[in-house]
């Protein structure tokens, strides 16, 4: 121990002063985390607003976590909320448990559960931090149309087989509104309500 | 019998060493392994044995084999010489010396069974995520475990309209079908119900309905459980849930007397599917679609929930237990010393359910007042019970499901197994498609005698006992006699070893039925089982929840079999025989002992045995599950228990009975407690509680708080410890009491009573067949289809639409004299009102109509006034029935 310890403390305090700043400044100025960060999830919809969920449960059943709860039921003509038969009836995520693995992502066969980048998922209430379906949709964009309503763009195959053509129908037919970041969902000129 | 013999390296068969082939056995090897296999036995099920897995689809045990899905294929030398292609281990059999390669040791059956992966998913469609059968589907699995991970298919598949309904529960997804014919041959070979097939050829190849039937099968759901893929699903569990977030209890069916093992899937507190478990002494891997879709009405909004006590202004209001208790135990303290309480339990009752109310009426109300029985009944019947039938099981009475397989033959009295029991009848069918004769004692050939390859014993209702009589006697029915030939025929084979006779619990209904069915087992050395419907009638038997009869067969009136009990209960019994559920009803509010209800209540009431009956003057009542409407006489049910001074009421759902209760007890339903039944062979059917967090009490354990505030200790509060209590009691084992009409005296009351029915004894069905019928009316015959709005079936709208269609059955001669066709309406009239009906051209005795028992959730011999065997006039119905008609 010598008697030019505590000077050497110092040392570092006034070196540091002239390296870049770490710390963010939280909550004034939030930065925005890398494009693929795994933050809250979001239930994307096709571009004329229907649901791309089918209920099938792979999201729940990939989760290591147990942190999804899934319930699928039928579509009827009367209320039709997804193309197809079968549609997420109920939706939980529980942030309270979710590790953000991404995994439930890679399990998703319609690309409908895909995660924003809000990371902001902290509360002082265990309920609030259970997020329903209604959280979790993603916003409709113009063109869209709340579900339940019948499928506006052709039948069941077109959503599923066409998708990446209707996009570049959409994309080409106006400015794009703002996507949210992580779905590629754009509204439809077929899509707008009749 | 078989033995598997593993000779290490012996790969050639027949090493100096190796043990001695028996006789009707080979030897053959299977990926090296040595193994004996009796003669006939499929190469897969050899291999199984062993623990080989071959993969397959359409394979399976209690099916013929087809080999129509072609995965099983393995690579087979006979003789040393390779078959030139490989075979289907599902339909190949075994032979001496033959050498089996499967996918294990075999790359060219391995190469096969990967290729014929690829072929069946050339059209499979994308639909894993989306299909109920998704993580539990045999083609998931084995394209997961040995498929290859691309497809070579880069042409359009092949796309059918998904799916479609082949009936109101079962539907059909085409494109994802591997057409192994499981469900077609499951209809055809087990249920006998071929309404769905195969139809078109090459890729259109489907599986279908004719337009014009749909798929009305009892047994429908069973498919479902079967297809190996998710291509039949039901209405009632599409899209509910994934395997995986399932919870399964073992449980036991409560629909019927059958007694199927089940698996209930629950999630979230609510059940979402049962399916049958494998029994293969009970069910073998079947069950029908009553015990498999309706699960629901424990669901339903009448669903009582709370105690409730009457208020002083005579409203019902939910209360606290404690409140209720102290009000039920005071109310039936007051009404047992001024009176006296009956006890009524219908047919829902576990055994230890029964068993806590028949100690609680013995001990807690001091009677024998308890009657099971919320049907037609006579105490003809109560006494045939207590003598044949309380305590036996299949080992006793040598009657079994697997006995009736081996029967030299089986008649049926007074039981349509397919309506009343249904896997009864798959074994029966099973049975008769071995060989085995089945005879029915009744006025109709039903489709499903005809199912059975069965011989109708002609009889109209009321004249069984003159046959059954007949056929008793040595003496051969003469050339005049109806049915003479299977007459005599049924008689020599009801006299050689392993004959059984079937009586079904509607045998009550005919005065003298029983007895002379008792006689004709005792006549002939036939083996005897009784049938009743309902799931908890003869486990309530075996516990004395009957005023005849204690627990174990022990008669009331035999003072041994009263002190046995008396010790094991450690309390004095009551010695007067109980009354019936008739009686009770009669006996409620009758204050004057001599003021005894008319003995002829008309010919809707019960039978009138009651006459020479004490009668004391009931002032409560204790009533557990029964549905008013299975009661003969509603309404007289009804002013009794509403006249009556103390009602309490335990019961799963709002009913009529609980509107008029003082107290109501809300209890748990089958799939809320633990227990058992006890199916019609006596075999005791133990379940577990699929839901035992659902908050609610079994009727044993609120039975005995009851008890406790009445200062009697029934020892039930839990089922194991109610199954122990009755467990140490056991079966009698002195003397039965006879059955109670004295056997030389019986065929006097036959006579009198085919007399008041205008059939003399000696002509009954030939004055019928001549025609008279239709003038003098006709002669009613019915019984309680299978699927006929009990209110069990609330709460599934799909599995009603399956119910078979409510007609009125005449033979093709009365149908002419009333010159109406298949299809027209007429009108069967009763003494009270009429019903009006489409005629269903049936192979019946002239002179005979038969309706449903039960139509709209109404039972109908109460509501025309007539019972079964009285007259009743049955009419044409005017224009609207005849333009019908001709719609067809
Ligand atoms: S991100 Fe991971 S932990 Fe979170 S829900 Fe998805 S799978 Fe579960
Ligand atoms: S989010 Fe995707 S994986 Fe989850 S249930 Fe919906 S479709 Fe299935
Ligand atoms: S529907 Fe199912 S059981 Fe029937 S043939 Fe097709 S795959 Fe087999
Ligand atoms: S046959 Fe009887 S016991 Fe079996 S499932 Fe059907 S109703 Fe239930
Ligand atoms: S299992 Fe052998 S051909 Fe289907």
């Amino acid at each position: 121990m010598s008697f030019l310890d505590p000077v050497k403390g110092f040392g570092v305090t006034f070196a540091t002063m002239f390296k870049p700043v770490v710390t963010e400044d939280y909550p004034k100025h939030p930065d925005q985390p890398a494009p693929r960060y795994h933050g809250r999830h979001q239930l994307n919809r096709h571009p004329d607003g229907l649901e791309k969920c089918v209920g099938c449960e792979l999201c729940a059943w990939a989760c290591p976590a147990d942190a999804i709860f899934v319930e699928g039921a039928d579509n009827t003509d009367e209320a039709r909320f997804s193309p197809g038969e079968r549609y997420g009836k109920n939706y939980q995520i529980n942030y309270l448990r979710c590790i953000g693995c991404g995994l439930c992502i890679e399990a998703c066969p319609t690309r409908s559960l895909t995660m924003t980048n809000e990371y902001e998922l902290a509360d002082d209430d265990r309920q609030r931090l259970i997020y329903t379906k209604d959280m979790l949709l993603a916003p409709l964009l113009p063109g869209m149309e709340q579900p339940p309503h019948p499928m506006r763009l052709g039948d069941e195959h077109d959503y599923y087989a066409r998708g990446p053509e209707l996009l570049r129908q959409a994309r080409q037919a106006g400015p794009l509104a703002a996507e949210p970041v992580a779905t590629k969902d754009t509204p439809s000129p077929t899509g707008a309500p009749s | 019998m078989t033995q598997v013999a593993v000779s290490p390296g012996a790969s050639a068969p027949h090493e100096a060493g190796d043990p001695p082939v028996p006789a009707g056995h080979v030897r053959l090897t299977i990926d090296g392994v040595t193994v004996i296999a009796p003669k006939g036995e499929l190469v897969i099920r050899t291999a199984e044995r062993i623990g080989i897995a071959i993969p397959r689809f359409c394979d399976h045990p209690l099916l013929e084999p087809v080999g129509a899905c072609r995965q099983c294929l393995v690579e087979v030398e006979m003789g040393g010489r390779p078959m030139p292609k490989p075979q289907a281990a599902c339909t190949q059999t075994v032979a001496d010396g033959m050498v089996v390669h499967s996918q294990l040791s075999s790359p060219v059956a391995e190469k096969a069974q990967r290729s014929n992966l690829e072929f069946l998913l050339l059209n499979h469609p994308l639909d894993c995520p989306i299909c109920d059968k998704g993580g539990e589907c045999p083609l998931q699995n084995q394209v997961l475990a040995n498929g290859s991970a691309t497809s070579r298919m880069r042409d359009p598949k092949r796309v059918f309209t998904k799916p479609i309904a082949v009936s109101s529960e079962i539907l059909l997804d085409r494109e994802r079908c591997v057409l192994c014919q499981r469900c077609t041959r499951f209809s055809d070979q087990i249920a006998g119900d071929k309404f769905i097939d195969l139809l078109e050829r090459g890729s259109a190849q489907q599986i279908g309905i004719n337009s014009a039937e749909p798929f009305q099968s009892y047994y429908s759901g069973n498919t479902i459980q079967i297809c190996p893929v998710g291509a039949l699903t039901s209405t009632a569990y599409r899209f509910r849930a994934r395997p995986f977030d399932l919870v399964s209890t073992e449980t036991v069916c409560e629909h019927c007397a059958s007694g199927c093992a089940m698996r209930t899937d629950h999630r979230a507190g609510e059940v979402t599917r049962r399916l049958a478990r494998i029994d293969p002494e009970v069910n073998e891997e079947w069950n029908c679609d009553k015990g498999r879709f309706a699960f629901p009405y424990v669901r339903e909004g009448d669903r009582i929930t709370r105690p409730m006590v009457r208020d002083a202004d005579g409203a019902l209001v939910p209360t606290s237990w404690t409140d209720a208790m102290s009000v039920a135990a005071g109310g039936l303290l007051a009404a047992r010393d001024s009176g006296g309480v009956g006890v009524l339990t219908g047919g829902r009752l576990t055994v230890t359910d029964a068993y806590a109310y028949a100690k609680f009426a013995r001990l807690a109300l001091r009677t024998n007042d308890i009657d099971f029985r919320a049907r037609q009944l006579s105490a003809e019947e109560a006494a045939f019970l207590a003598a044949r039938v309380a305590g036996g099981t299949p080992e006793s009475t040598g009657v079994s499901y697997a006995a009736l397989e081996k029967a030299s033959a089986v008649l049926l009295v007074a039981l349509e197994p397919e309506e009343e029991s249904p896997i009864l009848f798959l074994r029966l069918r099973k049975a008769s498609r071995r060989g085995v004769p089945v005879y029915s004692l009744g006025a109709l050939a039903t489709r499903s005698l005809a199912k059975m390859s069965g011989t109708l014993i002609g009889a109209v209702p009321g004249g069984e006992p003159f046959v059954l009589t007949a056929l008793a006697s040595d003496a051969l029915a003469g050339a005049g006699v109806p049915d003479a030939e299977s007459r005599n025929k049924l008689g020599a084979l009801l006299r050689t070893q392993g004959a059984i006779v079937l009586v079904g619990e509607r045998a009550a209904e005919v005065p003298g039925l029983l007895t002379a069915v008792d006689r004709l087992a005792e006549r002939t050395g036939a083996a005897l089982a009784w049938v009743p419907r309902r799931a908890g009638e003869r486990g309530a038997l075996d516990a004395g929840a009957l005023g005849v009869v204690l627990p174990g067969g022990r008669p009331v009136s035999d003072p041994a079999a009263r002190a046995e009990v008396e010790r094991a209960w450690g309390a004095s019994l009551p010695e007067t025989p109980g009354r019936d559920t008739a009686g009770i009803l009669a006996a409620v509010g009758i204050a004057e002992p001599d003021d005894v209800a008319s003995p002829d209540r008309g010919p809707a009431g019960f039978a009138d045995d009651h006459a020479d009956e004490p009668a004391r003057g009931l002032a409560g009542l204790l009533i557990g599950g029964v549905e008013i409407s299975d009661l003969p006489d509603p309404a007289v049910a009804l002013a009794a228990v509403a006249s009556a001074g103390f009602v309490v009421s335990l019961e799963i759902r709002a009913s009529a009975f609980t509107e008029l209760a003082d107290v109501v007890f809300p209890v748990a339903a089958a799939v809320e407690k633990s227990g058992a039944y006890v199916n019609w062979e006596g075999r005791i059917r133990p379940f577990a509680a699929a839901l035992p967090q659902a908050g609610t009490l079994d009727e044993a354990r609120i039975l005995d708080t009851l008890g406790v505030e009445m200062d009697v200790d029934l020892y039930t509060q839990t089922p194991a410890a109610a199954a122990a209590d009755m467990a140490r009691l056991g079966v009698w084992t002195g003397a039965r009491a006879d059955t109670a009409v004295d056997h030389d005296e019986q065929p006097a009351t036959h006579r009198r009573h085919a007399e008041t029915i205008g059939l003399s004894p000696v002509i009954n069905t030939e004055r019928a067949a001549a025609g008279d019928g239709s003038a003098a009316g006709f002669v009613l015959a019915s019984w309680r289809m299978n699927l006929d709005g009990g209110r069990g079936l609330d709460g599934e709208p799909h599995l009603a639409g399956t119910a078979r269609p409510d007609v009125a059955r005449l033979s093709a001669a009365d149908a002419a004299v009333l010159g109406v066709r298949n299809g027209d309406l007429v009108a069967v009239r009763g003494p009270a009102s009429s019903i009006t009906l489409p005629v269903a051209i049936t192979e019946m005795l002239d002179g005979v109509v038969w309706i449903p028992a039960r139509i709209d959730g109404i039972g109908t011999p109460g509501r025309l006034g007539a019972n079964v065997a009285d007259r009743v006039q049955v009419v044409a119905a005017g224009d609207t029935g005849a333009a019908a008609g001709k719609g067809r």
